[in-house]
């Protein structure tokens, strides 16, 4: 069984960003970039998988992104999955959340996939949109949102997570799922994850090197929705702020002000 | 008339509060688009619900009364969306950006060439076209997009964006509608649905008030303390990872960056410093209140209305004054 991997290389939320004015989006150069922490819970899902089943499980992580996402691939790696595979190609840039879906579900083709195991949404764009474009483009079941996943005989059982509580589904595999942080406790990548993780082997690929993919539907000339705007959030006015004197008083102030803005 | 099709999120056949906004959203733009507002119900129910739909400004409602609709994962309500958005070639199709909803939308727009914009907080028309006003990157940065041109607008709507209005219209005119499944559309079936949520308590990706507690509660016992005060005032409960992760509270009210994004109007953190992480699940919330003891925690920079003292001693006493105003 061969479980893939997508994983993204974001900007760190921590970190203050540049919009850049041409391309209307984070300008990458201003901000530190980090391995999607969403992902950690896939990597992790994947690792239980593979312990749980033995050696005739492969993990592969998979990249999309230039020459600079080459660390996060190497991190990922760091966890204790077996290989990655880049894919950087300039034609890539601009693409919206469809046009990266092409990409990667030419790559999860041409690697060959039992389970795509993606994390339910990405810290920077949070469309969430990705996992089920990825299934709807291999034909295959989007088992999204899962809070709990077993795998065996070739078919799958999931909780997928909704507003209201979950749904117990079951899949035949291959499927693609994604998984929310309440399935597992992500481990840290130890000292010798680390080390092993630097001579595993790491294909980078090119979109020529897809199978199947029509490159008409990447990039920015392909993207279906088009940001015309960007702007940083303007910074908010200070707001009132008082110090209880230890009675929990000031709960008093606290509701005179939710009565005045009509909350009581 | 062309129509704006509204996908009505629905649970327990009832329309969720989100659907109801979805309308409101549709009604914003339905004019400068010149097209009726449709709703589109999938699966058994929109006979009871034509009069609360019609009532919110939907001409009629497109329906497909199969219990196949929710009876699988996903495919189902796709294959009806495409084969109702071929029958009646609508001006767009307007949805909730839910956790389920978002895979349809996904997949409908691979297989009708759409454009897909999620989490919309407001709408206009330009030009003749869609535009949405959204929020990135946890909120630090607002960008506005449409779909290209040729393609078909799919535009999720974020909760509470939009307010819920009753117009006054007539039941919405009931117009089923058939669909072919393939058998692929009946490959993962839903075997059990269970209900976590409290039937009383709103979720915090719908309540109009949020309360959320964090490490200063101490332990477990405080989040009994936050839903007192979220029952008193009509609201949900939420928290973040530290507490999650203590296991004080379920880890599907995480609020965060690893989480849920939310925006009510008035958030209400507890024992919260608002690191950067659990910011980015709820900074766009239009009204911030913290109480916390550390006058320095960054949760302050943000908060309409702060309190620096003990939430022990304080949301017990907010917690009495309501009840007291209550009578």
């Amino acid at each position: 069984m061969r479980i893939v991997i997508p994983v993204k290389w974001v900007p760190d939320t921590a970190g203050e960003k540049q919009i850049d004015p041409d391309r209307l989006t984070v300008d990458r150069t201003s901000v530190a970039s980090v391995l999607c922490p969403v992902n950690e819970f896939a990597i992790e899902e994947a690792m239980r998988i593979k312990e749980a089943h033995g050696d005739d499980v492969e993990t592969v992580v998979l990249i999309v992104g230039p020459e600079e996402a080459g660390p996060t691939a190497a991190k990922a790696l760091s966890y204790g999955l077996d290989r990655a595979v880049r894919v950087t190609d300039d034609a890539v840039a601009g693409s919206d959340a469809l046009g990266t879906a092409q990409v990667l579900a030419a790559a999860v083709r041409t690697i060959g996939f039992d389970v795509v195991l993606f994390g339910n949404q990405s810290t920077d764009a949070r469309t969430s949109l990705v996992p089920a474009a990825v299934a709807e483009l291999l034909g295959v079941p989007s088992i999204t949102y899962a809070r709990r996943l077993e795998i065996a005989d070739g078919a799958l059982t999931a909780d997928r997570e909704h507003e209201e509580g979950w749904d117990t589904v079951t899949s035949p595999l291959p499927a693609v799922v994604s998984v929310v942080e309440a399935i597992n406790e992500p481990r840290f990548p130890s000292f010798k994850g680390i080390m092993a993780a630097k001579s595993k082997p790491s294909d980078v690929w090119d979109l020529s090197q897809l199978d199947g993919l029509d490159s008409g539907l990447v990039g920015a000339d392909a993207a279906r929705a088009v940001v015309t705007s960007a702007a940083p959030r303007p910074p908010k006015a200070a707001g009132t702020v008082v110090t209880d004197d230890g009675s929990g008083a000031a709960a008093d102030a606290l509701l005179d002000w939710m009565a005045e803005k009509k909350f009581v | 008339m062309s129509e704006l099709l509204v996908l009505v999120d629905h649970s327990g056949g009832q329309p969720r509060k989100i659907s109801l906004q979805l309308l409101a959203a549709a009604r914003a733009v339905a004019g400068d688009l010149g097209v009726d507002v449709a709703a589109v119900w999938l699966g058994p129910g929109a006979a009871d619900a034509a009069g609360v739909l019609g009532a919110h400004g939907a001409a009629r409602v497109h329906h497909w009364d199969d219990a196949d609709a929710k009876g699988f994962v996903t495919v189902p309500q796709v294959e009806a969306l495409e084969q109702l958005v071929a029958a009646v070639a609508p001006a767009g199709v307007l949805f909730a950006s839910s956790n389920h909803v978002k895979d349809v939308a996904a997949r409908l727009a691979v297989r009708v060439g759409g454009g897909v914009i999620t989490d919309a907080t407001g709408l206009a028309v330009d030009g003749g076209a869609l535009v949405a006003t959204k929020e990135v990157f946890g909120g630090d940065v607002i960008t506005t997009s449409r779909v290209a041109d040729g393609a078909l607008p799919i535009v999720g709507i974020a909760s509470n964006a939009f307010a819920a209005e009753e117009v006054g219209g007539a039941p919405a005119e009931l117009v089923p509608f058939d669909v072919t499944l393939s058998d692929a559309a009946r490959t993962a079936p839903v075997t059990d649905v269970v209900q976590q949520a409290s039937a009383d308590r709103p979720d915090i990706a719908e309540a109009a008030i949020v309360v959320s507690g964090g490490r200063g509660l101490g332990d477990a016992s405080g989040f009994s303390l936050l839903e007192q005060l979220a029952d008193l005032l009509g609201g949900g409960v939420g928290a973040s990872r530290a507490a999650t992760d203590a296991g004080w509270y379920p880890h599907r009210y995480q609020i965060g960056q690893t989480g849920r994004t939310i925006s009510p109007t008035l958030y209400l953190g507890a024992g919260i410093s608002g690191a950067i992480q659990h910011r980015a699940g709820m900074q766009t919330s239009q009204y911030v209140v913290a109480v916390n003891k550390d006058p320095e925690a960054p949760i302050f920079q943000i908060a309409d209305f702060g309190v620096v003292g003990d939430l022990h001693q304080v949301v017990p006493k907010l917690i009495a004054a309501l009840e007291a105003r209550r009578g």
